[in-house]
């Protein structure tokens, strides 16, 4: 499996990225490491008609950093805590590139302060790992999966996260060579 | 995966190129074929590659217009569904697209919940005819593994219960000891009942606090209390098509009760700071270790609400009145570690095993797989010995020197001091004497804690 590395977008809480590392590396079976050479700006992708940020310029910036070597052949996975989008959609909570090289996520909308709840370190933990999967997931070439608990499953919604488990199903599993 | 079932198909009419490639990563993201068109001309080449399940076309366009190629299409071909897209909505052009024939009308940009749904309800009736049987199958591959483990006849009589009650809708009471694997068993009913092909949501009603519990279930309304910013839907509402399981029913407060004796009635509510009455078909599973008909006598858990959900009741063992079944527990959860920490599978030795099957788990199924959990940890080489278990205060069930009923009433007392790390009140409950009683046996017998 191709090595991962976490990019760490400033503004973001970079003690749940470390934690993300060990079961990352458990679910996919290879190296994760997390990079402290970060070239790439999200205020440069903010969008003030909508007061987001925009994921794929994001996706495009990592592209242009990390494509050449050391880091050809690697995953690449932008993690931030600003509210992301895609021009057609309202938000998204991350995009990936489908078998390809780069993805990001955001916490923002995985907060339960986002909905009026008090904050949850470990939910928000739990649902930052499924999201980090799911982006990983697509990269590895994984598409949408039909099983409620697979990672993979698409989820629109933070209660659909809270659905799914942080795991990919048997077929996902297989589907990228890990048993 | 979506490896087995035929690809529904997507066309995209739009002549923002961000709009294209966005939704054109977006749904094949979620396995569908997809192609673009930038403009009317395009589309209407495109229809060769055609049928389309779904036609998402934006309405204002140059040259000729979104209502206008919906006309066009629809004469090429009736069965796709067409969803109209602007950023200028008007209720004239909503009108219009619908009455020619469009699926719906939304306006960009889209929620993405929203999109999902809408595109899901557009080809539901194309994809359900075709996709069925294969859906079907695949499903149950998913979901037909069983991790119940065990020959015992104890066992064995609650797996068929649970065969039995999941070929009806029968609201099912799951009782047993914490650990035993409620949970497991009102998977094992959701997932080989008709409500399979749904999800089964999971509800831990003694983890939530009483104030939350309402919003959990029932979901609540943007704004309904400070910091609500957005819509939330509550549990009942996800389980609809499916099943909700009620873990730990029997910490509900009274109000609560109340709540839930309605709503599983009517199978309708509102969210919290809500109007809107919503209808969710889901079935009730329920579990609790406590003893329901004690608090009913005390005035802490509603009769009505116990029969309405003590509808068909399984009783799990605990592991100690099944103890056959340790070895092939203790195996299984071996091999489920061995996989998980990516580490090759341990013998467990004669005398450990020895140890297992004696203990007597008052943490049950999952006190013995975090057992299993550590002694995977601590194994050095390819064998759980003794020293790796945490059982330093078990006492060894050697045959009585006598036949007395005093030795054999010595050999039981020390026992269960052991396996309760010498907890006097609950050796005493295990033992069902009093803890005066108890201290006198210990007297009486010399007994020391080690």
């Amino acid at each position: 499996m191709a090595p991962i590395i976490l990019v760490p977008l400033s503004p973001v809480p970079e003690d749940l990225i470390r934690s993300l590392a060990s079961p990352l590396e458990s679910i996919f079976r290879t190296t994760v490491t997390i990079s402290d050479q970060i070239n790439v700006s999200v205020e440069s992708v903010y969008d003030s008609s909508r007061a987001q940020y925009n994921s794929t310029f994001l996706i495009k910036q990592l592209l242009e950093n990390y494509s050449a070597p050391p880091f050809a052949g690697e995953k690449i996975l932008g993690i931030t805590s600003v509210d992301l989008f895609v021009p057609i959609l309202t938000y998204v909570f991350g995009e990936a590139q489908l078998n390809g090289m780069t993805g990001v996520m955001s916490v923002y909308r995985l907060d339960e302060t986002m909905y009026g709840m008090d904050a949850d370190p470990v939910l928000l933990f739990e649902r930052t790992l499924k999201e980090a999967v799911h982006e990983l997931g697509h990269t590895f070439g994984l598409l949408h999966c039909r099983s409620f608990e697979c990672s993979m499953h698409s989820s629109t919604t933070v209660e659909e996260v809270d659905l799914k488990s942080a795991g990919l199903c048997r077929h996902c599993s297989e589907h990228i060579g890990i048993k | 995966m979506g490896n087995n079932i035929k690809k529904n198909s997507i066309l995209i009419v739009d002549d923002e190129e961000i709009v294209r490639e966005s939704l054109t990563k977006w749904f094949i993201q979620d396995g569908f074929r997809v192609e673009a068109a930038e403009h009317a001309n395009a589309a209407l080449k495109l229809m060769e590659k055609g049928p389309w399940d779904v036609v998402i076309l934006d309405i204002k366009m140059p040259g000729m217009s979104g209502l206008e190629l919906l006309k066009r299409l629809r004469e090429i071909d009736k069965s796709s569904q067409v969803i109209m897209a602007t950023a200028f909505a008007s209720v004239e052009s909503a009108v219009q697209a619908l009455k020619d024939g469009a699926f719906d009308y939304v306006t960009k940009p889209i929620d993405p919940d929203h999109l999902s749904h809408l595109v899901a309800n557009a080809i539901q009736q194309k994809v359900l005819e075709d996709q069925n049987t294969q859906l079907r199958q695949h499903i149950n591959d998913l979901t037909g593994s069983n991790e119940i483990v065990g020959e015992s006849p104890q066992i064995k009589r609650v797996i068929d219960l649970s065969l039995t009650v999941a070929q009806t809708d029968t609201t099912v009471m799951i009782r047993g000891e914490s650990g035993t694997g409620k949970e497991l068993i009102a998977r094992t009913i959701h997932a080989n009942s008709a409500r399979r092909y749904f999800p089964i949501i999971t509800v831990n009603c003694g983890a939530v606090a009483e104030t939350l519990l309402e919003s959990e279930l029932f979901g609540h309304e943007r704004g309904a209390f400070t910091g609500a910013q957005y819509r939330r839907k509550g549990k009942f509402e996800m389980a609809d098509g499916g099943t909700i399981f009620l873990d730990e029913i029997g910490t509900v407060s009274a109000k609560m009760q109340i709540e839930l004796l309605r709503v599983i009635e009517t199978k309708q509510f509102t969210r919290v700071g809500g109007n809107e009455l919503i209808s969710s078909d889901f079935r009730v599973i329920c579990a609790t270790n406590r003893n329901l008909e004690a608090a009913i006598k005390d005035g802490s858990f509603r009769e009505d609400l116990y029969y309405r959900l003590n509808v068909f009741s399984i009783s799990i063992p605990p592991i100690r009145e099944r103890r056959m079944d340790i070895p092939q527990l203790a195996q299984f959860f071996v091999s489920k570690y061995a996989g998980i920490m990516n580490r090759p599978m341990k013998e467990i030795s004669a005398d450990a095993m020895d140890l297992l099957v004696r203990y007597d788990w008052p943490g049950n199924v999952r006190e013995l797989e975090n057992v299993i959990e550590r002694a995977m940890v601590l194994a050095d080489g390819d064998t759980i010995r003794p020293t790796d278990l945490p059982f330093q205060n078990v006492v060894k069930h050697d045959a009585p020197k006598d036949d007395t009923l005093a030795a054999i009433e010595r050999q039981h007392v020390e026992v269960i001091l052991g396996t309760t790390h010498w907890n006097i009140t609950h050796a005493a409950e295990i033992l069902d004497i009093d803890r005066v009683t108890l201290y006198n046996k210990i007297a009486k017998y010399g007994l020391k804690k080690p």
